[in-house]
């Protein structure tokens, strides 16, 4: 087990470097200037002599070879150097948004599995009723709204409801504030979000666990359960739910990894200070060394959570060992 | 009329008055939240920054030498002291000016703020340290040096005698930086706050938000009357609409389209107060002349001539946050030409028939009738997609096929940078209203980097020139419309859009702030009052 982590571990270091070479690239063919969006973006005019320093002062004058071996050697030391931006620590930048960002993905990922695999596993066992096609409807409706559609029309409904019910309109907080100073402010501002993600979420999550309770149920095991006269709730409880949740599981993990640094477009609606919107900042704003970190950080997140998930499956289904 | 019914009007007259005087009376207290409608600044230093988002982060903890009136903000030429005692008059023929500095002035360290620090910011800014950026540099080409000759004495040696100083020295980015500090850490302030101004730094939540509190040494007495602020960055509109409407915050000072301010004051009727002013902002179609058939100035002018500026200009006011018909010059300085002058260039003449039919003319003797070619565009809504929509039908209506190419950001500036483009959309937003360096924009990319026609005018330069160094106010305007003409109607270097509009709603308990004609004047809070 212990040799299997490593290896895998191990394995990780060719995939970041292999990402950290792509990401350097294809930052590098995007037009644009940092100097120039920096200092020309407001419509003002400005010193052409500043240009030039700005260049010099974040270091996109050197040779790129001398750029990439620089930002090589950084991710060997987890240096990651500054913002080009805003000429603070990169880990500064990412550790200032990653609480907001975790927060949610956590939240979601409570929402979306409280409603997925309870909803799931119903709609399987009441197959082809009234309440699997409900359920069906609720999950191919999630699917379908995107999510930040789906948490504007609820800011606004919350606004005319609030407004209508008792004459002054309310809306979740525009500024984060940590659970641990403020929690009702902060679940406040965290609640809508979360509920917008995870319902997507929840609505992917719900068919898999539906077709794979469905596969399951028909399996020899269930039958041969069923023959010994066990009692239905233990036969999915025990035997069903747990082995139907093994691509589930990888599901939701592949998902999670995701929410942390995908939310782009749902904190911009929300107005949340999180890795997403950083992402849409730094790759707008051409900041090579900020985007650089944010990608390798979402591919750590998603290796490493694939790593868990595989370990995870051990535990779910006893065949499985780590070799 | 007996003395007894005098005696009643007057006290009814008085009663009348009574409560407009009280609720103009400021009230002490309160915290204001604003939002930023940007993202958050590189860096919170204001001389190294050109983005209003550094200064409606940051006004409010810093002083300046001289500003625009905060109780006439729309004035574009009324400037009082900050820092200073009063407003001197130049001497060795208006290249010498002393300025005074008041003697209550302290840090918010305590300790107290010197001429030497002012001359210090001011050097910085006018001749930056090696290393050190002064984005703003050539708006300060007129000043030779600054030096502290005491104490309280500040002298600035021109290099010549301009209108254009006191506007440039006035510049809102100008805040007067500690002189020990800049010399001690020359970066100190692109991460750090210590000022001078009517509120105090406590907290700046990276990316998110920005707080102070009120200085209780702040050496106007009285001021300010708010017990602190909150300034939170919010990008997307539909926040900043919803975050008003449900009171998150009170206001953006920055501007808000046509929209906004109609959904506003009808969900919020009476608790909303919408500011609304010109705005030393506007947009022009630059054509590439290094490109064919640009290089034509009657293709140019062919371009100015389709475009119906009068009949256009309301029509489009009520959906985009632009306003008023003008030409290089912000139509509310008193530089600007009247209705009548720009009536007697190409593109503003009355009659739009007349304009088109030499349009079509000028592009026949050109070979270039039914021409196509690609209008750049930035990636934003007001007013640029909007701007672009309007003009390519325009263009239609002269046998002109445009297609449009959006752009983001980055890529926008790559292309005017790389003259990559036919004709762009382009722009000016000056941070104040100062017309003689205003109009740099439309002097040739060798003389004024963010001119993106790509062409070489000496007659450009010397009409120019002579405007700027003209220090006669009648003869300067004169000369200021002989630029003017030159560079619209002769050389066609460029095609002016309506000016923008600046729309300001704010929650009606938001009192003492008054609107002008930038958005990155008059933010340091200090008159600013809650009627709570």
């Amino acid at each position: 087990m212990y040799q299997y982590i490593l290896k895998r571990v191990l394995l990780t270091i060719p995939t970041l470097l292999g990402a950290a070479a792509l990401v350097f690239l294809l930052m590098r063919l995007i037009p644009g200037d940092i100097c120039l969006v920096r200092l020309g973006s407001g419509g003002a005019s400005f010193d052409p002599k500043a240009l030039i320093a700005c260049h010099k002062e974040i270091g996109v004058d050197r040779p790129i070879l001398v750029q990439f071996l620089e930002f090589i050697w950084g991710i060997i030391r987890f240096d990651f150097g500054t913002s080009m931006w805003s000429g603070k620590p990169v880990s500064t930048e990412i550790l200032a948004r990653l609480p907001i960002s975790v927060e949610i993905a956590l939240l979601a990922t409570t929402v979306a599995v409280g409603i997925a695999i309870p909803l799931g596993t119903i709609s399987a066992l009441k197959q082809n009723t009234w309440i699997d096609v409900a359920v069906r409807i609720f999950a191919i409706g999630g699917i379908a709204t995107p999510s930040f559609w789906l948490g504007i029309v609820s800011v606004l409904l919350v606004l005319d409801i609030t407004s209508w019910v008792s004459g002054t309109p309310w809306m979740p907080p525009i500024d984060y504030v940590p659970i641990w100073k403020d929690p009702i402010r902060n679940l406040s501002m965290a609640i809508l979000p979360a509920i917008t993600v995870g319902y997507r979420y929840a609505a992917v999550s719900m068919r898999m666990t539906r077709s794979a309770m469905l596969e399951v149920m028909r399996e020899d095991y269930v039958r041969t359960a069923r023959a010994k006269g066990l009692i239905n709730k233990l036969i999915i409880n025990r035997h069903a739910l747990k082995n139907a949740l093994l691509p589930v599981v990888t599901l939701i993990g592949i998902e999670f990894a995701f929410l942390i640094g995908g939310l782009v477009v749902t904190e911009q609606v929300f107005n949340l200070n999180g890795v997403g919107r950083l992402f849409v900042q730094a790759v707008q704003n051409q900041d090579y060394t900020l985007t650089q970190a944010l990608v390798m950080l979402t591919v750590a997140v998603f290796v490493f959570t694939n790593l868990a998930v595989d370990l995870l499956y051990g535990w779910l289904d006893p065949r499985i060992h780590f070799a | 009329m007996s003395f007894r019914s005098a005696l009643l009007s007057m006290a009814f007259c008085a009663a009348l008055a009574l409560p407009a005087a009280a609720a103009d009376t400021p009230k002490r207290g309160g915290i204001l939240t604003y939002m930023i409608p940007a993202d958050a600044p590189p860096s919170l230093d204001a001389h190294r920054e050109t983005t209003y988002a550094t200064v409606h982060a940051t006004a409010p903890f810093y002083s300046v030498l001289i500003r625009i009136n905060p109780e006439n903000p729309a004035s574009p030429d009324d400037f009082v002291c900050d820092v200073c005692t009063e407003m001197p008059k130049p001497t060795d023929d208006g290249k010498t000016w002393t300025f005074k500095i008041r003697d209550d002035v302290k840090w918010h360290d305590g300790t107290p703020l010197t001429a030497a620090d002012v001359a210090k910011s001011w050097q910085e800014l006018v001749h930056p340290d090696p290393g050190m950026l002064s984005a703003r540099a050539p708006y300060f080409v007129m000043i030779d040096t600054v030096e502290a000759t005491d104490a309280s004495t500040v002298v600035f040696k021109l290099k010549f005698a301009t209108s254009a100083f006191l506007p440039a020295l006035g510049d809102p980015f100008a805040y007067i930086y500690k002189k020990d500090i800049l010399e001690r850490d020359p970066h100190f302030y692109e991460r750090n706050v210590l000022g001078s101004g009517p509120f105090k730094f406590t907290e700046y939540q990276t990316g998110q938000s920005i707080e102070g509190v009120r200085n209780p040494d702040y050496y106007r007495k009285g001021q300010p009357y708010l017990d602190g602020f909150k300034a939170i960055f919010t990008p997307k509109q539909a926040v900043e609409l919803d975050a008003i409407r449900a009171d998150r915050a009170a206001t953006e000072f920055r501007g808000m389209p046509p929209s906004a301010r109609d959904q506003l004051t009808k969900e919020l009727g009476d608790k909303v107060t919408v500011l609304t002013g010109d705005w030393n902002c506007v947009n022009m179609i630059t054509a590439n002349h290094q490109r064919k058939p640009f290089d034509d100035v009657r293709v140019r002018r062919a371009l100015m001539l389709a475009i119906d500026q009068w009949k256009g200009a309301p029509p489009l006011s009520r959906i985009v946050n632009m306003h008023t018909v003008g030409g290089i010059v912000f139509p509310g300085s008193s530089m600007a030409a009247t209705k009548e002058e720009l009536q007697k260039i190409a593109g503003y003449w009355p009659d739009i028939e007349k304009s088109r039919a030499e349009a079509r003319r000028l592009l026949k003797e050109a070979g270039a009738e039914g021409l196509t070619f690609e209008l750049m565009n930035r990636n934003v809504d007001q007013p640029y997609k909007f701007i672009a929509t309007w003009v390519i039908d325009e263009w239609a209506k002269v046998g002109l096929h445009v297609t449009q190419k959006v752009l983001p950001t980055g890529p926008f500036y790559e292309g005017l940078r790389g003259n990559t483009f036919d004709v762009t959309v382009d722009f000016n937003c000056q941070g104040l209203v100062n017309p003689a360096m205003d109009v740099g924009k439309f002097l040739p990319h060798s003389v004024y980097s963010e001119n993106y026609g790509n062409y070489d005018d000496q007659k450009d330069i010397d009409l120019y020139q002579a405007m700027l160094h003209e220090t006669d106010p009648v003869k300067q305007r004169q000369a200021m419309r002989e630029f003017e003409t030159y560079v619209l109607d002769t050389q066609a270097h460029a095609i002016m859009m309506p000016w923008w509009e600046r729309i300001v709603p704010m929650r009606s308990y938001v009192k003492g702030w008054k609107i002008n004609p930038s958005h990155y004047v008059n933010q340091d809070l200090g008159t600013v009052w809650l009627d709570q």
